[in-house]
């Protein structure tokens, strides 16, 4: 789960990771500007979206005075915010107002698990405040790891070690140790999957703090962070996801035209690619699960034709747990509740496949025998229409 | 021959009493495996499907030598727990069905099960289990579309392992065993670790090797199967198509950066002389043609 700077920085904060002074969100200009009022007359104004690259896109402005903060302000809510990361754009609906700081040296940092070592890894860099993939392509030997026992958690000493592998300036090493020390401890309270900090700025004061902050939560660890829960509902960009999310359905929007609704995840993805091979575009992933009933798999379909793009649908099912003539009561019920004016091509197999295919024999869907012929199928009557 | 399981493999179900772990253990009975016991704390002493309940693993392998135990224990029951204590009670395999199990705790999962001397195979988490079609299934399997023959099976995903079972099936082409690994992140098992049993085994005469987008464990396999496989591997890469940076349903399938992406799993694949399919209807052709070939 993605989640907004200032919420990243309430996390840090709480394991004593320093972060910048800060007067909270607005979701108005008035608001922004009396922020800054309270910061002294001068702030820093961030638009809080997921994605970085902000500061080029203008999503992060100086205002010099209350009244600057106002225009900033009003510029950047509902501003649709293009980055190189996030091409589409997203709109701002908060801004953050910080302390505005003098940086002098700007330095990578990040804790995330490594899937080969199974263990958790920090990363640390001098060169900060660039991407970190281009650094690593260019100069990898800028970048110190430390992997950290699972049973014997981290040493200060490999903390030290870390930095003077990192080429940290010297004078600095014992402040950028001790950041990293309440880093790790943040990663771990939070079950964070991602934690980078980029830039972790030195000041012209001799300060070592989060500029800016990026954390993403493992979300098989959300059941035990009651903490966490508020941050979910901001966590979502695309209405369409986060509709289907409240409902606890697996669904990524991607863009097409081609409505896609199969059982697990593997399969999800391969009849995206079979469908992208037919020469179609699939609109979303969307994963029913394992065992769905008839009232589940309507929901579903429910979530991908609230899509306005949507043109067609390919229902692929491989049934274990999932019986198939549970789906097709499903398909049923929905196309008779609900006006659908799509095609939809349904594939069963497996699990009670010819019992399914008895249901829907008669009615207006589209049977198909295998996968590559669902494609084929749906792909042409997408492209008639 | 088969690898990992086969019609001696004694079972224990971890959440018996459950009701995945319930109609599961119907389904395996069902199927010819040896489930012996079963492991719901409290409810020890019952009897249910004809198999006796215990309170602990420990109680359970005393009574009944299980070797394997499989566990439907959900997430928010501490299933990472349930696989700390089959590897304390010595259990040889252990099958997580269970999803959702945090990153942070199989991080220690996985150290503990290696500080204690990797005595215990851990399968999974969130995986559908094995089959040795004829013998013996462990997990959630629907064994409809398998048969015993001589291709073996390891895939990161439960749904297309049966749609790849099934075309195999139709093809004439049985298998020695079929091996769910599981899509999460930190597995217990990894192609790496599956590829060499493959390898040893007499009856398996060539594997196909299912992959997903998300981590390298695939350019991990592909640089084993290089170095010291002599039987014919053919690959499946799920997800060619999908975006950088959403996440593919399960937590393991991810495409982050530069790591994970299909191109250079299908490149490392193809790099080791393993041909990729780009469709699973390919799949049995090429299993063929790599089988004529070596002849």
């Amino acid at each position: 789960m993605k989640i907004h700077e200032y919420q990243a920085k309430e996390v840090l904060a709480r394991s004593g990771v320093p972060v910048p002074k800060n007067a909270g969100v607005a979701d108005t200009a008035e608001q922004a500007a009396q922020a800054v009022e309270k910061l002294g007359g001068r702030g820093v104004i961030k638009a809080q979206v997921h994605t970085g690259g902000r500061g080029k896109a203008g999503g992060i402005k100086v205002a010099e005075s209350p009244e600057a903060a106002l225009e900033i302000a009003k510029s950047m809510l509902g501003m649709i915010l293009k980055t190189h990361q996030a091409p589409q754009g997203i709109r701002v609906d908060k801004v953050l107002i910080e302390e505005p700081i003098t940086i002098t040296s700007e330095i990578y940092a990040a804790v995330l698990p490594d899937r080969v070592s199974r263990k958790n890894v920090i990363i640390l860099s001098a060169r900060g405040g660039m991407d970190i993939e281009a650094v690593a392509e260019e100069d990898p030997d800028a970048i110190a790891r430390l992997s950290v026992d699972p049973l014997e958690g981290v040493c200060d000493y490999q903390l030290r070690d870390l930095c003077f592998r990192a080429k940290i300036e010297t004078a600095f090493v014992n402040k950028v140790s001790g950041f990293l020390r309440s880093l790790y401890n943040a990663f771990v309270a939070c079950d964070a999957s991602l934690l980078e900090i980029n830039p972790l700025a030195v000041t012209d004061t001799g300060r070592v703090l989060a500029a800016d902050a990026k954390v993403d939560i493992d979300e098989s660890a959300l059941f035990r962070h009651p903490e966490l829960a508020g941050y979910a509902e901001e966590s979502e960009d695309d209405p369409i996801e986060a509709e289907a999310h409240k409902k606890d359905i697996a669904y990524v929007r991607l863009g097409g035209d081609v409505g896609i609704i199969c059982n697990g995840a593997g399969l999800t993805m391969a009849t995206m690619d079979a469908v992208q091979r037919a020469g179609g575009h699939p609109a979303d992933f969307l994963d029913v699960g394992g065992g769905a009933q008839a009232e589940r798999v309507k929901e579903c379909l429910g979530i991908v034709l609230s899509d306005p793009n949507v043109k067609g649908v390919l229902i692929n099912i491989f049934g274990g747990i999932t019986r198939c003539d549970e789906v097709a009561k499903g398909v049923i019920t929905a196309t008779q509740s609900m006006d659908i004016k799509v095609p939809i091509v349904v594939r069963l197999a497996g699990t009670r496949a010819a019992e399914g295919s008895a249901i829907l024999a008669g009615s207006s869907l589209v049977p198909a025998e295998t996968m590559q012929d669902a494609a084929a199928q749906i792909v042409r009557l997408v492209n008639a229409a | 021959m088969s690898i990992l399981i086969d019609s001696n493999t004694r079972v224990l179900v971890q959440g018996i009493t459950g009701r995945d772990g319930a109609f599961h253990t119907g389904q395996m009975l069902e199927y010819g495996t040896k489930v012996v016991g079963g492991v719901t704390p409290g409810k020890g002493g019952q009897v249910t499907q004809g198999v006796p309940v215990f309170n602990s693993v420990a109680d359970a392998v005393r009574e009944t030598n299980a070797n394997a135990s499989v566990i439907f224990v959900p997430y928010n029951l501490n299933a990472a727990d349930c696989i700390i204590e089959a590897a304390h009670a010595g259990i040889a395999l252990v099958v997580c069905i269970s999803e959702n199990i945090p990153t942070s705790d199989m991080i220690r999962v996985n150290a503990i099960l290696k500080s204690l001397g990797n005595v215990t195979r851990l399968i999974g988490p969130n995986c559908p289990g094995l089959i040795t079609p004829g013998q013996t299934k462990i997990g959630i399997i629907p064994p409809t579309s398998f048969v015993p023959g001589n291709v073996g099976l390891v895939s990161r995903s439960g749904t297309l392992t049966y749609e790849i079972a099934d075309e195999l099936t139709r093809a004439g082409l049985g298998q020695t065993t079929a091996v769910g690994i599981g899509g999460d992140p930190m597995i217990g098992t990894k192609f790496i670790d599956v590829l060499p049993l493959f390898e040893a085994d007499p009856n398996t005469h060539a594997i196909v090797m299912v992959g997903e987008i998300g981590g390298s464990d695939e350019e991990d396999g592909a640089a084993y199967i290089k170095a010291h496989m002599t039987k014919p591997v053919v690959g499946f890469i799920g997800g060619r198509t999908a975006p950088a940076g959403k996440r593919m349903g399960h937590a393991g399938a991810i495409i982050s950066g530069n790591s994970g992406t299909p191109q250079a799993k299908v490149a490392a694949l193809q790099d080791a002389g393993v041909p990729v399919a780009d469709t699973m209807h390919e799949i049995p052709n090429l299993v063929k043609q790599a089988l004529a070939q070596r002849q």
